[in-house]
C-alpha cells in the first residue's frame, strides 16, 4: 500500500511537467508576441522591449518554461501586469471568499443530491423518477447566466431579500452576501449532481449482493440505506475529492455577477485587464492543484475500496 | 401510440443499423427531438441565406420597448436597447448558435476521431504519444484551459469556436480509441487484411462505420456544450463582439436590461437556447438507449 501511494506521488511529477508544458506552449508560443498584446495598438520598440523584460519574454523559449517551472516551485510567480500587486498575494486573499462561497453551498449541495439522487433510484422506473430526471435534463438546457440574473433579478431585486452584490470581508459580515450566490450555487449544481448519483446508486441497486439482501428479507429501505449507499460511497466520495480545486477556484460566473472578490473573481478581471501574469499564475497553480487532488482521489479509491488491486 | 412508427416499414433490413432505426422511429421524444433540431437547422439555413431576420440591425421601434401582439412579427418580442427587434435577433442568433455548435463539434471530432482511431488502430509509439497528449489536456481543468487558449486567440466567434473544439475532443477520442481497440482483431477486419485492403480503407470504410453512434452521440453532447459555453465566454469578454447577434450577447445584454424591467431579450435568448439544448440531449439519450444491444426486445 505505501508503495502504491509513493508510486501514485510520483507519477503526479511527469504530469505536472506535462501539463506545465501545454499550458506553456498555449501562454507563450501560440499568442505569437505577448508584449504585442499587452502593449496595446502602436506601440513603441521601447514599451515593447521593456514588456518583454518585465515579463522574462527576452530569454529564449526553454529558459522561459524553466523559470514558469521555478515559479511554480517556489510559489513566486511574481506581480500582477494589471496591479503591480504580488500575485501569491493576491491568490491568498482570493481564496477566503472563494472558500466561503463555495465550501458551505457545495457540502450543501451534495448532500442535496445524494439525497434526491437515492429518492429516484429508490422510485426507479417510476413517472417520479423519469419526472424528475426529465426536469434535470430540461434544468441543463438553460445558460448557467439565465439561473443568476433571475436569481438577481426576482430574489435581490424584485423582492429585496439579499442584497443584489458587494462582499464584506469580516467574518461575521460576509455571509450576508453569500446566501444569494450560495443558493444559486446550489440549484446550478442540482441537474448534473443528480444525475450523476442516480447512475452511481443504480449502478449499485442491479448487482447481485442487492438481490441478495431482498431475498434475504431485507425491506427496500435497509436495502438502500445499509449496502447500497456504503457500496455507492465509494465512487462518490472520489468524485468530491476530485471537486476540491474547484471551491478553491471559485464559481467564476457567481463571483463575478455578485462582486465576490474570490479567485474565480480574479479570472475574469485578469480577462478583462489581460493580464497575463496572473492568468499563467493561476492556470498552472490551479492546473497542478488539479493533479494533486486527482492522485489523492485515486489513493483514496484504493484505500477505501477492498476490491481495488494494487499494480 | 408512436407518432412515426409507421415509417418503420420504410427501413428494411437486419443490420444493427436498420434496428436502431427502427427502435428510434418508435421513440416519440426522440422523433420530435430530430424534428427540432431540423428546424432549427432550417432556421439557421433561412437566415443564412437572407430569407428571414436580414434586417436585425434596423430600427424598428424606440428603444427597450414592450412585446407588442397586436403589430407583425417583428414586435412579439419587442425591442432591445437600440430598438431592433428582438425577435429577428432571436432568428439571427439561432444561425451564431447552429454555426457554433456544428463547427465546435466537427472540430472536436475531426481532431478526436482521426487521433482516437490512429491510436487505437497502430498502437506502438503513435498510441503512446496520443495517450499522453490527451491524458495531460485532460488533466487541465476544462475552464482553465479554456481560459487559456480564448486568451491565446483573442476575440471574436471564430475564436471562441477553436477554443471550444481544441478543449472538447478528449472524450471523443478516448471513446474512438476504445472501440477501436476492440474493433482492430475482429474477424471481418482480419478478412479485409487478408483480401488486401490497405490500412486507410480498413479504418475508415470498415471500422469507421462501427463506430458512428458514438461519433454522433459525442457530437450532439459536443453540441450542447458548446452552445451552452458561448454565453459565459461572450460574458468574460472573450466571445461575440457587439456587431453580431448572438444569443449570449442577448444574455450578457440583459444584465443591464433587468433593472428596467426589459424581460423580453433574455427571455427569447433563453426560449431559443433551451428547445435546441433540450433537443439535443433527449435525441443523444435515445440514440444511447437505441444501439444499446442490452435494451433489445
Amino acid at each position: 500500500m505505501a508503495a502504491y501511494i509513493l508510486r501514485r506521488l510520483l507519477y503526479a511529477i511527469p504530469i505536472i511537467l506535462g501539463t506545465t508544458l501545454v499550458l506553456f506552449v498555449i501562454f507563450n508560443v501560440v499568442p505569437g508576441d505577448p508584449a504585442l498584446q499587452l502593449a496595446g495598438k502602436h506601440p513603441s520598440p521601447e514599451v515593447l522591449a521593456s514588456i518583454r523584460a518585465e515579463l522574462g519574454l527576452d530569454k529564449s523559449l526553454p529558459q522561459q518554461y524553466l523559470t514558469l517551472l521555478k515559479q511554480l516551485v517556489t510559489f513566486d510567480f511574481g506581480r500582477s501586469y494589471a496591479t503591480k500587486q504580488r500575485i501569491m498575494d493576491m491568490l491568498w486573499e482570493g481564496a477566503g471568499p472563494s472558500l466561503s462561497l463555495a465550501a458551505p453551498a457545495y457540502f450543501l449541495a451534495t448532500i442535496t443530491s445524494i439525497l434526491i439522487g437515492m429518492f429516484v433510484a429508490f422510485y426507479r422506473g417510476t413517472l417520479v423518477d423519469r419526472g424528475i430526471v426529465a426536469l434535470c435534463v430540461a434544468g441543463q438546457s438553460v445558460s448557467v447566466l439565465v439561473y443568476i440574473l433571475t436569481g438577481q433579478y426576482f430574489l435581490s431585486y424584485r423582492a429585496g431579500l439579499f442584497p443584489i452584490s458587494g462582499y464584506d470581508p469580516s467574518w461575521d459580515g460576509r455571509w450576508a452576501y453569500l446566501i444569494l450566490p450560495g443558493i444559486i450555487f446550489i440549484i446550478l449544481s442540482l441537474a448534473p449532481s443528480i444525475r450523476f448519483y442516480r447512475t452511481i446508486i443504480l449502478d449499485e441497486v442491479y448487482q447481485d449482493y442487492v438481490r441478495t439482501a431482498r431475498a434475504k428479507g431485507l425491506g427496500e429501505r435497509n436495502v438502500m440505506l445499509k449496502h447500497v449507499l456504503k457500496n455507492a460511497m465509494i465512487p462518490i466520495i472520489t468524485d468530491l475529492v476530485i471537486n476540491i480545486p474547484f471551491l478553491i477556484l471559485g464559481a467564476l460566473l457567481l463571483e463575478g455577477f455578485f462582486g465576490i472578490p474570490g479567485l474565480g473573481d480574479l479570472i475574469v478581471r485578469a480577462i478583462r485587464d489581460t493580464d497575463r501574469p496572473v492568468l499563467v499564475a493561476i492556470t498552472v497553480l490551479g492546473t497542478v492543484t488539479f493533479v494533486v487532488f486527482n492522485i489523492i482521489s485515486d489513493i483514496l479509491y484504493a484505500i477505501v475500496d477492498p476490491r481495488v488491486q494494487l499494480r | 401510440m408512436s407518432l412515426f412508427g409507421w415509417l418503420d416499414k420504410y427501413v428494411k433490413g437486419t443490420s444493427l443499423t436498420s434496428e436502431a432505426i427502427r427502435r428510434l422511429l418508435r421513440d416519440n421524444f426522440a422523433m420530435v427531438s430530430l424534428l427540432i433540431i431540423v428546424t432549427y437547422v432550417g432556421i439557421a439555413f433561412a437566415v443564412y441565406f437572407h430569407w428571414i431576420g436580414v434586417e436585425w440591425q434596423t430600427e424598428i421601434d424606440t428603444s427597450r420597448a414592450a412585446p407588442n401582439l397586436a403589430k407583425d412579427w417583428r414586435y412579439w418580442l419587442g425591442t432591445d436597447l437600440f430598438g431592433r427587434s428582438v425577435t429577428s435577433k432571436v432568428l439571427q442568433g439561432t444561425y451564431t448558435a447552429m454555426y457554433v455548435g456544428v463547427v465546435t463539434s466537427l472540430i472536436s471530432l475531426a481532431i478526436g476521431v482521426v487521433l482516437g482511431a490512429l491510436g487505437g488502430y497502430f498502437g506502438g509509439w503513435i498510441d503512446d504519444v496520443i495517450t499522453w497528449l490527451y491524458t495531460m489536456i485532460s488533466n487541465i481543468p476544462d475552464i482553465l484551459l479554456l481560459v487559456a487558449i480564448s486568451f491565446a486567440l483573442g476575440k471574436g466567434i471564430n475564436a471562441v469556436i477553436i477554443a471550444l473544439g481544441v478543449t472538447g475532443w478528449v472524450s471523443i477520442c478516448r471513446l474512438v480509441r476504445a472501440e477501436f481497440l476492440k474493433h482492430k482483431n475482429r474477424d471481418y477486419v482480419q478478412a479485409a487484411a487478408a483480401l488486401g485492403v490497405g490500412h486507410t480503407r480498413r479504418i475508415f470504410l470498415h471500422i469507421i462505420p462501427n463506430v458512428f453512434h458514438i461519433i454522433i452521440i459525442s457530437f450532439s453532447l459536443r453540441f450542447v456544450t458548446a452552445i451552452k459555453s458561448e454565453p459565459v465566454l461572450t460574458y468574460l469578454g472573450l466571445g461575440a463582439q457587439s456587431g453580431t447577434a448572438s444569443w449570449g450577447l442577448m444574455i450578457d445584454d440583459a444584465k443591464g436590461e433587468l433593472v428596467q424591467g426589459v424581460w423580453w431579450g433574455l427571455a427569447g435568448a433563453t426560449v431559443g437556447m433551451f428547445f435546441i439544448c433540450l433537443a439535443f440531449s433527449l435525441f443523444a439519450d435515445a440514440l444511447r438507449d437505441a444501439v444499446d444491444p442490452k435494451l433489445r426486445t
